[in-house]
């Protein structure tokens, strides 16, 4: 099963860097009188309103899907982690840090997302930021457990008992230490921060048109869905495809690397 | 157990209370000119500095939070830069709708989930399980929305046996129940599986065999009700995290809930509006996670004695 996921994100990531090699048409070409035409010899997956090859933007999409949540999940998980580090770390730090994080806590992804586009508006960067701010709490959380749990190891005093200072304890020896749950937690979260994108795409607060992405192109099906059909069905089983993907190495991994967990508590928004 | 549901509703309190000031702050960082932005584009400047003035944000940020935190607590939200109508009028008419179609969703997940996660763990290894498994595992991955999307495409489009839009009556409610609740249907599949699986080798599920219980009383009675505690834990996250969803999909199916009122507003930088859908939003989650912590005490004793 694992394996499939990886085959499977293997093959979205490819996709992502070899866009325009694999994509038959240019996805931005209009052509009228393509309009809606369903799947056949000429369009391999169909057109959309406006004669644009749906197969091609699918390909196109998986390069903006993968920029904005590989960034914006590794953002987050730079910033949740320097964050929970030094909560775990100082005494003094840990009430506000972590009540910050718990207040984050509180916001379901996609609202914190909303109501970032809401102040800063729509496009790429707004939409990378507003998820990359719902994806922190989580990886304080786990870096906050991890590095307190961490403190009282061995290896840390005997770091410190040499003279080392707290920048390189921290990163030399309790990151390392700590880092595969984090890769986890990264893989684990990929997923969510694919469907917070798409469903702000989707909504008409993502990337402005005519970007491909796969939330705009389900936008778009709500106007043309009921004439053509396969706008809505194929950008959809790529997301889902793609998450699946994620979600299945994520779980392998996590077997793999932590046989503690072996328990499903994990929130996707 | 008093003291300790005293200790929570406070702590619950200055949640509420830290959250407040954190949207506030987070409000101010607002590129642009408020006053401009409440006054429409064609006002002139003197309109503007008016304003300006009646909404107070000619004052030092302190004054502000101060005469903020006063409105709030009168249960004044403010005004909608859109509609001109207070935003508590506008969340009264909706939130009830959201929460209804909410409580179906988790119910229908709970009922649906707890059932199959245990029969999937009773036939561990055998064809049922994996099929489960493997539906858990789809559902987990897939897009409300485009699920909507489809059922829409089928039941109202192909066979037109059920409203597209709208929450009437209670065929309303089922294409957009079923969106909101199939993640949490595979998530409460696979944690009730896995926590069921986790009781097995315990020596009460020994106990209660070896007295000789029937075994579906010995599933239904002792293994279920331990692994109920992480599944209370997981349904009471899941309900937040359910009200998220229920922006996308009240979109979908344009119902006239909080989440679809709180889209609008952001495509329409009707900022007051969007401020208090955000609190509401995330009282709901504190108020649940109160729910679910003194939920704790009721389904496991022992965690009434630790506190004492």
């Amino acid at each position: 099963m694992a394996t499939l996921g990886a085959l499977l994100v293997a093959g979205f990531l490819l996709t992502a860097v070899l866009a325009p090699w694999l994509a038959p048409r240019d996805p931005y070409q209009m052509n009228l009188r393509g309009s809606l035409k369903p799947p056949g010899a000429e369009y391999l997956l169909g057109a959309d309103y406006g004669g644009r090859d749906v197969l091609s933007r699918i390909i196109y999409g998986a390069r903006l899907s993968s920029i904005k949540s590989i960034s914006s999940v590794g953002l987050g998980m730079v910033v949740g982690t320097i964050m929970g580090m030094l909560a775990g770390w100082y005494d003094q730090l840990e009430g506000f840090i972590m009540r910050i994080v718990d207040l984050l806590l509180c916001f379901p992804s996609i609202i914190i997302a909303l109501s970032i586009i809401a102040i800063l508006g729509a496009g790429l960067e707004n939409v990378i930021i507003a998820i990359v701010v719902g994806q922190i709490p989580n990886f304080a959380r786990l870096a906050h457990g991890l590095t307190s749990q961490a403190r009282n190891r061995l290896y840390v005093e005997s770091a410190r008992s040499i003279g080392a200072r707290d920048f390189r304890i921290l990163s030399r020896h309790v990151f390392p230490n700590i880092m595969d749950p984090l890769i986890v937690q990264l893989t684990l979260s990929i997923p969510g921060a694919i469907m917070t994108a798409a469903a702000l795409s989707f909504l008409g607060l993502g990337v402005s048109p005519p970007t491909a992405t796969w939330g705009g192109m389900l936008h778009e099906s709500l106007k043309w869905g009921r004439s053509a059909p396969h706008v809505a069905v194929y950008p959809g089983i790529a997301l889902m495809l793609v998450v699946f993907g994620f979600n299945t190495m994520g779980d392998g991994l996590r077997r793999a690397l932590d046989p503690r967990a072996r328990k499903a508590g994990r929130q996707v928004g | 157990m008093i003291a300790y549901t005293i200790q929570r509703l406070a702590t619950g309190l200055l949640t509420v209370l830290a959250m407040v000031t954190l949207v506030f702050l987070v409000f101010q960082a607002i590129p642009g000119d408020a006053a401009r932005m409440y006054a429409g584009p064609d006002a002139s400047p003197e309109a503007v500095e008016r304003i300006r003035e009646e909404l107070g944000l000619n004052l030092p940020v302190h004054v502000r939070y101060a005469s903020y935190m006063g409105r709030l607590l009168r249960g004044n939200l403010g005004e909608s830069f859109i509609t001109r109508r207070p935003v508590t009028t506008e969340i009264r008419e909706r939130f009830p709708n959201t929460i209804r179609l909410s409580l179906c969703a988790i119910t229908l997940a709970v009922v649906l989930g707890m059932t199959m996660g245990l029969v999937s763990a009773i036939h561990e290894g055998g064809v049922l399980d994996i099929v489960l498994t493997v539906t858990a595992l789809a559902g987990i991955s897939m897009p409300s929305f485009w699920l909507g999307l489809l059922l829409i495409l089928t039941f109202s489009v192909r066979f037109g046996v059920l409203p597209i839009a709208g929450a009437g009556t209670w065929r309303h409610y089922l294409m957009p129940v079923v969106c909101l609740s199939v993640f949490n249907i595979a998530f409460i599949t696979r944690m009730t599986r896995s926590s069921v699986l986790e009781q097995l080798g315990e020596d009460f599920v020994r106990t209660a065999q070896a007295k000789g219980l029937p075994q579906p009383a010995v599933w239904l009675v002792h293994v279920l009700r331990a692994a109920l505690i992480p599944i209370t834990t997981i349904v009471g996250l899941q309900f937040g995290y359910m009200l998220g969803g229920a922006v996308v999909i009240e979109t979908v199916f344009a119902w006239p809930g909080m989440g679809r009122m709180l889209v609008r507003a952001v495509s329409l930088r009707d900022i007051p509006v969007v401020q208090g859908a955000l609190l509401v939003f995330a009282a709901s989650v504190v108020l649940i996670n109160l729910a679910v912590d003194l939920l704790y005490g009721l389904i496991d004793p022992r965690m009434r004695r630790d506190r004492r």
